[in-house]
């Protein structure tokens, strides 16, 4: 009944334009259904904003930095004197943001260690640990302390807990009976500006501590992170969200304000609106292959802490370069955001102007040439540095995604989106895994289709997983329990239908008493019912014609037109609708919990900027491609989006949270 | 009452006409009567020998105005002596050294004793003394020695040395307190001794003429400072408590020790009076040789206070004092003071008179206009009728209209201040409070007092009325009032609890967890449960509900809150207050805290992580338990297998047979892996299957591969994939041709094609590009490298994509003929 779709067609060389080969005016069931909420709703894309406004500035974060740096310096200064630092290797690059080791130095660190398994060397008199909350760095500590012990050797000892401390790290330090011997401090760093709208508490764990494990311990940190952006940057009057994670953090930030309100005075808010979003309402856009820019450089090279290693076959010398990823890079700051296929074109646009700016020497004279290389020639020589850096990336990204047949992985992709040709797209899956492509891109295929699909067919269930295991050992027999948990991977139950799940779902509220939550939560509550949804929302736009990446006209474009992002697109209705008026349905299929102000303050004057400025937090993590969109969206619409999440995240880094690997 | 001027510049007025009707007499009850305007203690039957029941002691409080606040029959032991503590506890001092602490309303608080001598030599005198550390008590027992405590809520008590020679009781006593040293003073006959910590010293009083004769009584100020001895001579000696100075001598023509004797004193003035009392006379000693005698009509017991004394009887209350330096300008006969010509200007004003104006001019003229007006402020201050005090008021006010700049917050405080002290002097009330001592109690302490006395809505009045902020002020009454509200045990929990939020609501500054603790104390457990719902952090909720073991709540509420570390706090608290089958009941029907702590044993204790499962019949979770300590702590591989084994069994139980099948398969795996790494020396041992069969195909143990190819159902795809990349690997071309004709690819030739070009045998490719099918032939030309040969495929194909394919790979320089081809057939094709 469909016309099969043909992928790769046309003149463009790269290898990613799947979505410009789109066929035009695809008979969809789309056409005869519901007309997706977007286009009843809202001005019509189309249209392409005539009032469009500018978006406003930001705030700027810089105070942030500086207050977790003085707090350090602070902290440090607490124990005088020498002393040696062991820092906890995940905390490295983020205090590299904060204070370099000169600081360090001057406030009397000795030597760096960073925090590993085995014996240390340090002959210091003082030892500093900076670590995060976990058990198994106390128990490092324990060791180190009770060895000190057992040799007679006494030594200062002090844990710097970041970002809060937690009541089973004393505990445990308690049972290694070390609790006498050190002095504990909370170093309350909790936000990272990685860039001028993207804050991240850099806690990659939230994730499966919060979903997986039903951890909550993070949660009150998350407020309390919320609460110093109000404090700071607020009072945020405007506060929606979606999800059991974002309503119980809200909760707790609440109690938050209320405990400190009195000390706040009337302040004009740099942000007032406020969206809070659990990663779990939206595993698929998490799942997707990144064709956007940075998304791509991510999934390919993995941004750490905002800035990447490009290897030699990046570089074209035998050594690597540590490069930082944000607005600052200026060439880089101009191809982030673009699809991928528009970035080689841009890069020799722009290698072309810098050469005739090099050009100009000639027919200088020796003052203008004086001029040139005091003023210019240093900015040029590094905008010159960086374009090479990210050609090299280019062509490194064409060279590795070329090998694995990308296209066919994003034909795959989007057809699992749509919801056609589920069976070739599942053999597609099978062959990925007897061939041991790529253990975190097969599961992650894996999960697409099952979050998709509202679980696998139990025939498919039992042969990908024994297939899996075949590929990559019996372990994952583990990741598959875990993936089950989490809903990201699940089996159909036979026969049932859409109305018998949520009256599961419904019932289980009311259960709530009896306790068995978090047991029926994981397997039931979770399904993703994503099919309704995308044609509730009108994910999958339709295309007359040719989706132009050029000239992107909705947020669709970060997965090349063949799908806008569930997240970006309920904050872009929540926001537009001042709250879930008219999205009830959509919330039924998310499983609910969403919550917006009771009351929208609206400005008199919408002409206020910082009413435009909108703090998207993500609990559980988002993506590049998700903050490209919205950053689109800002720019379409004239809102500021400043991003807050637990951590960057990618399909690898969800894949990776799943894992149960050997040690 | 017109104010009594004398030369000594006492006056005494009448406070309250006391409301008790009193039937005995003074004397014969033990009174004690707290400073400050404080509750008066009488205990009735006191020395009374026979104990019938009818004649049982009777200890009753009265306010200051005699208003009874509260009465208990005493049925403890024999008292010696009463008195008051600095937060206005009854101190009642037994023979047997036990003091007893009583709150205003007769209720026991607790008790504590005197030292374990004191026994068998029983308390014969005693005395409640307040110095910097609070207050202390000091008795002398039988055995002529004496102890004391300087603080009763930090008891330590202290044995004085013994008085050398000391035969009978002394004379008369006192305690001093000098430099934070708390030391006695005792006389005996002739003789005074000085006792402190360590020793015992003779002392004389500097000038005391050697006929004095023997001390009998003796009075030490408020303040300590000053030191009365009253000889058996009639000799009054006054001095400072060191002894080291003299300031007056008076003889009297009494010989008899006075009943009592005070001094009578104000702050910062230089006049001070040594007050005694006999049974019908009332004698004022100053440092002339002059002095005033009043007679009293009845037995009178004497309050020392701050600035002066109160003298209260079975009819009235008096209270006698300096005249201080304002009211006397103001008030002397005919005096010209500039308060008293404004006093009088003001009085001529509201008659309507031109005196005023003259009045005025008078203290304008000398430019003493502003110092009127301060003089009627500060006199207004020290009056006791309201009346009196508004007239000067009024003068100030008068006065203060003809100066340009004076500051109002004198007069504003003080007509504030004495509305406060209106009301609480207020007979119903009986707090009869100076000036003077309501500066040096604070406003604080005075609410404290009036909360003490359970008089919450006036507390609450005057923190309105003095615009103290709600924290200090109302909600500190409010929950002092709440925790009042709790012990009121007539009214049902429910109602108690509605009042008290009725009442409070969410006032800032009030904590239900402290209101709900109190009412636990009261051993009303469901109260404070009631109470604690009203508490908005559940932070204070959790340890109350811990100590009331209602752990189950406590548990709720933690995870409430959303903060994890109070969860863990009561988790634990449950860990080690249960028995273990209990605490695991209990947390699974919190899966909140109970994924806390599956977390908490994930780090710490693995075993009990099992015994939760097992509790549970997680066989599910049992399972993955050995699954992973089948890798993570097992090393052997006999260990592993049992782990396995283990997770098999789990898994049958669990109803998860595509587990257990799973498992099954990584046993008979490990085994085989074990076999193999024996047999042929090489690890095999953790590979998955697949790369364990590729890793044999590329020893070129083709037999074994098969073997396990076979064994373990690997689907045929998946075979001849790792195969081909497993000979190409080992470029073992000729076996790879040999597997490619052992029967039809299930993946086709394209993959051989790939795999050979990979590892760069073009030659090889070559082959099996011939044998791809027709779909993927231009795909496989074009992989080897023959455009030409693609180019006619795909022109056979008339395959517009795949021509456009063939010709993207075409470079200007090399392939222009097929390029040149593929146009010409586009281009037909279109024609067509």
């Amino acid at each position: 009944f469909r016309r099969k779709r043909k992928w790769g067609r046309g003149a463009v060389p790269a290898p990613f334009l799947a979505g410009a080969a789109r066929s035009p005016a695809r008979p969809r069931g789309a056409a005869a259904g519901p007309v997706p909420l977007a286009a009843g709703a809202g001005p019509s894309p189309s249209m392409a904003f005539p009032g469009r406004r500018d978006a406003p500035d930001g705030p700027d974060f810089t105070v942030l930095k500086r207050l977790a740096r003085d707090q350090l310096i602070y902290l440090l200064e607490q124990l005088p004197g020498k002393k040696d630092l062991f820092i906890e290797a995940d905390l490295m690059s983020p205090l590299d943001r904060i204070a370099n080791v000169s600081i360090l130095k001057q406030h009397d660190v000795d030597k760096l260690y960073k925090v590993e398994n085995k014996p240390i060397v340090s002959t210091s008199d003082q030892l500093c640990f900076l670590v995060r909350p976990r058990i198994t760095n106390m128990k490092y500590v324990a060791d180190i302390v009770n060895a000190d012990k057992a040799t007679g050797r006494s030594r200062k000892y002090k844990i710097i807990f970041s970002p809060q401390k937690f009541y089973t790290c004393e505990l445990v330090l308690e049972e290694e009976g070390i609790y006498g011997d050190v002095t504990c401090d909370e170093w309350a760093f909790y936000l990272l500006p990685l860039d001028d709208d993207l804050l991240s508490m850099e806690l990659p764990e939230f994730f499966r501590d919060y979903f997986l494990e039903g951890d909550q311990r993070w949660i009150s940190t998350v407020a309390r992170a919320l609460q110093l952006l109000n404090s700071l940057f607020g009072p945020f009057t405007n506060t929606y969200g979606i999800g059991r994670c974002a309503k119980m953090v809200y909760e707790v930030w609440r109690e938050l304000v209320e405990e400190s309100e009195g000390d706040s005075q009337a302040r004009r808010p740099e942000i007032s609106h406020v969206f809070l979003m659990d990663r779990d309402v939206d595993y698929v856009t998490a799942l997707c292959s990144q064709v956007v820019y940075e998304g791509l450089v991510d999934d390919t090279f993995r941004i750490k802490c905002g800035s990447v290693d490009f290897g030699p076959d990046v570089t074209s010398s035998d050594r690597s370069f540590k490069v930082l990823l944000n607005a600052q890079d200026k060439v880089f700051s101009e191809i982030r955001n673009e699809h991928f296929s528009n970035v080689f074109g841009f890069l020799s646009q722009k290698a072309r102007n810098l050469q005739t700016q090099y050009d100009r020497r000639r027919g200088m004279d020796i003052k203008q040439i004086k001029n040139f290389v005091s003023q210019e020639l240093k900015g040029l020589k590094q905008e010159h540095r960086l374009l090479s850096l990210h050609i090299g990336a280019c062509e490194s990204i064409m060279k590795k995604k070329t090998k694995q047949d990308f296209q066919e992985l994003l034909k795959t992709e989007h057809s699992l989106l749509e919801g056609f040709d589920i069976r070739e797209s599942t053999s597609y899956i099978e062959e990925h895994i007897d061939r041991q492509v790529s253990p975190s891109e097969s599961l992650r295929l894996m999960c697409l289709l099952s979050v998709t699909e509202n679980g696998l067919i139990p025939k498919d269930y039992r042969s990908l997983k024994t297939q899996y295991l075949q590929s990559y050992g019996p372990e994952h027999l583990l990741t598959f329990h875990n993936l089950k948990r989490i809903g990201l991977l699940m089996e159909q139950a036979p026969g049932e239908t859409l109305t018998a799940v949520e009256s599961k779902v419904s019932k289980l509220v009311t259960d709530r008493a009896a306790g068995k939550l978090t047991d029926a939560f994981n397997s039931l509550a979770r399904k993703s019912n994503f099919r309704g949804i995308s044609k509730k929302l009108g994910l999958i736009p339709r295309v007359d014609g040719e989706y132009n990446l050029k000239v992107p006209r909705d947020m669709a474009y970060v997965f090349s037109g063949a799908y806008v992002p569930l997240s970006c697109k309920i904050i872009e209705q929540v926001l537009e609708r001042q709250g879930w008026l008219g999205l009830e349905e959509v919330v039924r299929l998310l499983n609910g919990n969403e919550f917006a102000p009771t009351e929208p303050v609206t400005e008199e004057n919408p002409a206020r900027e910082t009413q435009r400025v909108i703090l998207a937090v993500f609990l559980g993590g988002c993506t590049f491609s998700e903050i490209s969109a919205l950053r689109f969206l800002g720019k379409e619409k004239g809102y500021k989006f400043i991003f807050l999440t637990t951590a960057i995240t990618s399909s690898a880094r969800l894949m990776d949270a799943m894992l149960e690997a050997k040690v | 009452m017109s104010p009594l001027v004398c030369l000594l510049c006492c006056r005494k007025f009448e406070l309250y006409s006391m409301a008790w009707n009193l039937k005995e007499d003074l004397r014969d009850c033990l009174v004690a009567a707290a400073p400050y305007g404080g509750p008066i203690a009488l205990l009735k039957n006191n020395f009374r020998k026979e104990k019938s029941p009818g004649s049982r002691p009777l200890l009753e409080i009265y306010s200051a105005s005699g208003v009874p606040l509260a009465s208990v029959l005493w049925k403890s032991g024999q008292v010696v002596q009463l008195g008051w503590t600095a937060s206005e506890d009854l101190l009642c001092i037994q023979e047997d050294g036990t003091v007893l602490i009583y709150n205003l309303f007769c209720e026991f608080k607790r008790h504590f004793s005197m030292g374990n001598e004191v026994l068998q030599n029983h308390v014969r005198e005693a005395k409640v003394f307040h110095t910097e550390y609070g207050t202390g008590v000091a008795i002398l027992t039988g055995a002529h020695r004496f102890s004391l405590a300087t603080n009763i809520d930090d008891l330590k008590l202290r044995r004085m040395p013994e008085v050398p020679g000391l035969q009978k009781l002394p004379s008369c006593w006192a305690v001093l307190s000098q430099d934070r040293v708390t030391i006695v003073l005792l006389a005996v006959g002739q003789d005074l001794y000085l006792l402190d910590n360590t020793s015992c010293s003779v002392v004389t009083p500097p000038g005391i003429s050697p006929h004095a004769g023997a001390y009998v009584q003796m009075a030490v100020s408020f303040n300590y400072c000053y030191l009365a001895l009253f000889t058996d001579t009639g000799s009054i000696w006054m001095g400072t408590s060191s002894l080291k100075e003299k300031l007056g001598e008076f003889s009297c023509d009494f010989r008899a020790p006075p009943r009592q004797m005070v001094w009578c004193t104000r702050p910062r003035s230089k006049q001070r009076a040594v007050v005694a009392a006999w049974d019908r006379r009332l004698l004022v000693a100053g440092n002339s040789q002059e002095c005033i005698q009043f007679v009293l009509d009845e037995d009178s017991y004497l309050v020392p206070e701050l600035d002066g004394v109160r003298i209260f009887s079975r009819a009235t209350h008096e209270f006698l004092h300096e005249i201080p330096e304002a009211s006397e300008e103001i008030f002397k006969i005919a005096s010209m003071a500039p308060g008293a010509l404004l006093l009088e200007a003001q009085r001529e004003y509201e008659k309507e008179s031109q005196k005023a104006d003259e009045y005025l001019r008078e203290i304008k003229d000398q430019n003493l206009l502003s110092e009127a007006v301060r003089q009627c402020i500060e006199a207004a201050g020290y009056e006791h009728e309201p009346e009196t005090q508004k007239s000067l008021l009024r003068a100030a006010s008068f006065g203060k209209c003809f100066l340009d700049k004076f500051p109002p917050e004198s007069f504003v405080r003080t007509c504030r201040d004495l509305r406060v002290l209106n009301a609480i002097r207020d007979y119903q009330i009986g707090i009869p409070l100076t000036f003077a001592q309501y500066k040096q109690l604070t406003i604080e302490v005075l609410l404290d007092r009036l909360v003490l006395r359970r008089l919450y809505p006036l507390a609450i009045r005057i923190c309105e009325y003095l615009r103290l902020s709600e924290f200090q002020g109302v909600s500190r009454i409010l929950a002092h009032w709440a925790c009042y509200k709790v012990q009121q045990k007539d009214k049902s929990d429910e109602e108690v609890a509605h009042a008290i939020n009725q009442k409070l609501g969410d006032t800032p500054g009030i904590s239900y967890s402290e209101i709900a603790a109190r009412a636990y104390d009261c051993g009303r457990t469901e109260l404070a449960i009631k109470l604690l719902e009203y508490e908005p952090r559940s932070g204070e909720q959790v340890p109350l509900l811990l100590k009331m073991k209602k752990s189950q709540l406590a548990l709720n509420k933690a995870i409430e809150s959303g903060d994890t570390d109070l969860v863990y706090t009561v988790v634990l608290h449950l860990k080690n207050e249960l028995n273990r089958g209990t605490f695991f009941m209990t947390l699974q029907k919190q899966p909140v805290a109970l994924s806390l702590y599956r977390q908490f044993c994930k780090h710490q204790e693995l075993e009990t992580l099992k015994d939760l499962y097992n509790q549970d019949d997680d066989h599910q979770e049992l399972g993955n338990f050995h699954v992973h300590s089948s890798y993570s702590s097992e090393k052997r591989i006999e260990g592993r297998v049992a782990a396995l084994q283990n997770a098999v069994d789990e898994y049958y139980k669990a109803k998860n047979e595509f587990a257990a099948k799973a498992t099954e398969d990584q046993i008979k795996l490990l085994r085989m892996q074990r076999r193999l790494q024996d047999d042929l020396d090489k690890p095999y041992v953790d590979y998955s299957l697949h790369d364990t069969v590729y890793g044999l195909i590329l020893d070129g143990n083709h037999k074994r591969a098969e073997h396990l190819y076979r064994d373990f159902r690997v689907p045929d795809k998946r075979f001849w994939w790792l195969k081909i990349g497993a000979l190409a690997e080992r470029e073992d071309w000729e076996e790879m041709e040999k597997f490619s004709k052992s029967k039809k690819s299930p993946i086709g030739y394209l993959p051989f094609v790939e795999i050979c070009m990979k590892h760069h045998n073009r030659h090889e490719a070559r082959k099996y590009a011939a044998r791809v099918t027709p779909e993927q032939r231009v795909k496989a030309h074009i992989l080897v490298g023959e455009l030409d040969q693609a180019a006619d495929a795909a022109i056979e194909h008339k395959n517009e994509t795949e021509m456009n394919l063939v010709l993207s790979k075409c470079t200007a320089a090399t392939d222009s003929s097929v390029a040149e081809k593929i146009n010409r057939a586009k281009a037909q094709s279109l024609k067509k």
